[in-house]
């Protein structure tokens, strides 16, 4: 067995946005192949965190590795197309069709035409749209379940190893929302990457993750399994904010 | 009737030279001001705090009388076509600055942050992105500029720049309305026929996906 080396590692991280720290001498290791939610209220710093991962926030100190490398030394133009990346608001092009917005990373890599429809076709089929009749298809077109999942279709696209989700669900009516929760996970069963999710939505941080984080203010509360959380909450806070019924629920 | 078709026998190869003065005068004010003023709009939207200001700046040319402004160049530049040109450019400038600046900085955010996080530099976000998204908007202002540039080109006759308005301030001078109709009527059909190529040619480039989205 090699070493394992951690798909993410924070390290003494410290964010500033002038209003005071918004992190502050941060570490989070976050380990390879599983599906991580980062949770937590409004403003503590989950957003900021995952975005550090593709370089679109700085940290002001510290380092943030991603896969063993120092993130800050890296081109971000690069390491962006290694990171899949889907947000909330879904983010497909208007004007390309649906074959144009899934191989859109491996187009900016410059990979062949040629093989790239057949990537396509391959990446319909693993989340269940028949590419016959959509790739040619415009996003418009398309429900909001149907979008998003195209949405991680892209993130799937050029095979990186890390995707990071932010809140990419929380636009969606309930039934599709978990539907594709179950196919997320479903998914990562077959594909294995590393997802890093940040949601506020904690039955669904709690239903898709293999590790939840919970924050608060910029500190880890509590880290674990989402029965971890449930059987052994570090604090009245875990309690308070994962819900009192919850545990309820759980302990029956 | 007959007069007037007797006259526009005769006149008819000076109307095609002066039609031909024309459209060359408004063509080549509107390409200027579209390669001034789309890279200005674009730039702008990356400096908005200085946008406002300029966009006002321009905005002032507008109010000055086409008369007056063709008047200006004199003593400048003097008369003929250069003077009328930069006179026809600085006011095709602000229709196409502003939708030029409102198209670019109007592309949804989130599309531009997806972009960003998926590894677009900031040349691929502009040609891939936003030009192909708010392209109908400033195409729409180049239209705009079009059909204006040919009407006011007609002045330019003043400064002894030719086209159109020669036949229309002779026909004024001879109180002769069928030769003011001579100079009118090709101005008015030249608006018409500009104004649907650039519709046709806007919807032609307007790729399917964008049809929709545009009318919600």
């Amino acid at each position: 067995m090699g070493v394992d080396v951690a798909a993410v590692q924070f390290k003494q991280v410290t964010k500033n946005y002038g209003s005071g720290n918004v992190l502050e001498n941060f570490d989070l290791t976050i380990p390879s192949g599983q599906i991580v939610t980062i949770i937590g209220p409004s403003g503590c710093g989950k957003t900021t965190l995952l975005k550090m991962i593709n370089r679109l926030i700085e940290p002001e100190s510290g380092s943030v590795l991603v896969e063993g490398q120092e993130v800050s030394t890296l081109n971000p133009v690069e390491l962006r197309r290694n990171i899949g990346y889907v947000i909330q608001q879904i983010g497909l092009f208007p004007h390309m069709t649906i074959e144009q917005n899934i191989s859109i990373v491996p187009r900016l890599k410059g990979e062949k035409k040629k093989d790239l429809v057949q990537r396509t076709e391959e990446l319909l089929q693993l989340i269940g749209l028949d590419p016959q009749q959509f790739r040619s298809r415009y996003p418009h077109e398309l429900s909001g379940g149907q979008q998003q999942r195209i949405g991680v279709a892209r993130a799937l696209a050029s095979n990186p190893s890390i995707i990071l989700m932010d809140e990419p669900f929380s636009a969606l009516d309930p039934i599709s929302r978990v539907q594709l929760q179950k196919e997320l996970i479903k998914l990562n069963e077959k594909v294995q990457k590393t997802i890093v999710f940040v949601t506020h939505d904690i039955d669904e941080a709690l239903k898709i993750a293999d590790q939840v984080i919970l924050l608060k203010d910029g500190f880890i509360i509590q880290t674990g399994t989402p029965a971890n959380l449930l059987e052994a909450p570090a604090s009245d806070f875990v309690r308070e904010f994962l819900g009192a019924e919850r545990f309820e629920q759980y302990s029956i | 009737m007959d007069q007037f078709w007797n006259t526009l026998q005769a006149d008819w190869p000076m109307i095609l030279q002066k039609m031909g003065e024309h459209i060359n005068l408004s063509l080549i004010s509107v390409l200027i001001a579209c390669l001034i003023a789309v890279p200005t709009g674009i730039i702008l939207t990356a400096y908005k705090r200085v946008a406002n200001t300029v966009i006002t700046t321009v905005s002032v040319i507008q109010t000055i009388p086409s008369l007056a402004l063709f008047g200006f160049m004199i003593p400048f530049l003097g008369i003929g076509t250069k003077p009328a040109i930069i006179a026809l450019t600085l006011y095709a400038l602000l229709p196409i600055l502003q939708n030029t600046y409102v198209g670019i900085g109007g592309v949804n955010q989130a599309l531009i942050e997806a972009g960003t996080g998926m590894g677009m530099t900031r040349w691929q976000i502009l040609w891939m992105v936003q030009l192909p998204i708010a392209r109908s908007v400033i195409m729409a202002g180049v239209r705009l500029v079009a059909v204006q540039t040919i009407s006011m080109a007609t002045i330019a006759t003043y400064i002894a720049a030719g086209g159109l308005g020669d036949i229309i301030t002779r026909g004024i001078a001879m109180i002769n309305t069928v030769t003011i109709m001579e100079g009118a009527i090709p101005v008015s059909l030249l608006v018409i026929v500009v104004n649907l190529l650039l519709l046709g040619l806007n919807k032609l480039l307007t790729p399917k996906g964008l049809r929709q989205y545009t009318r919600n």
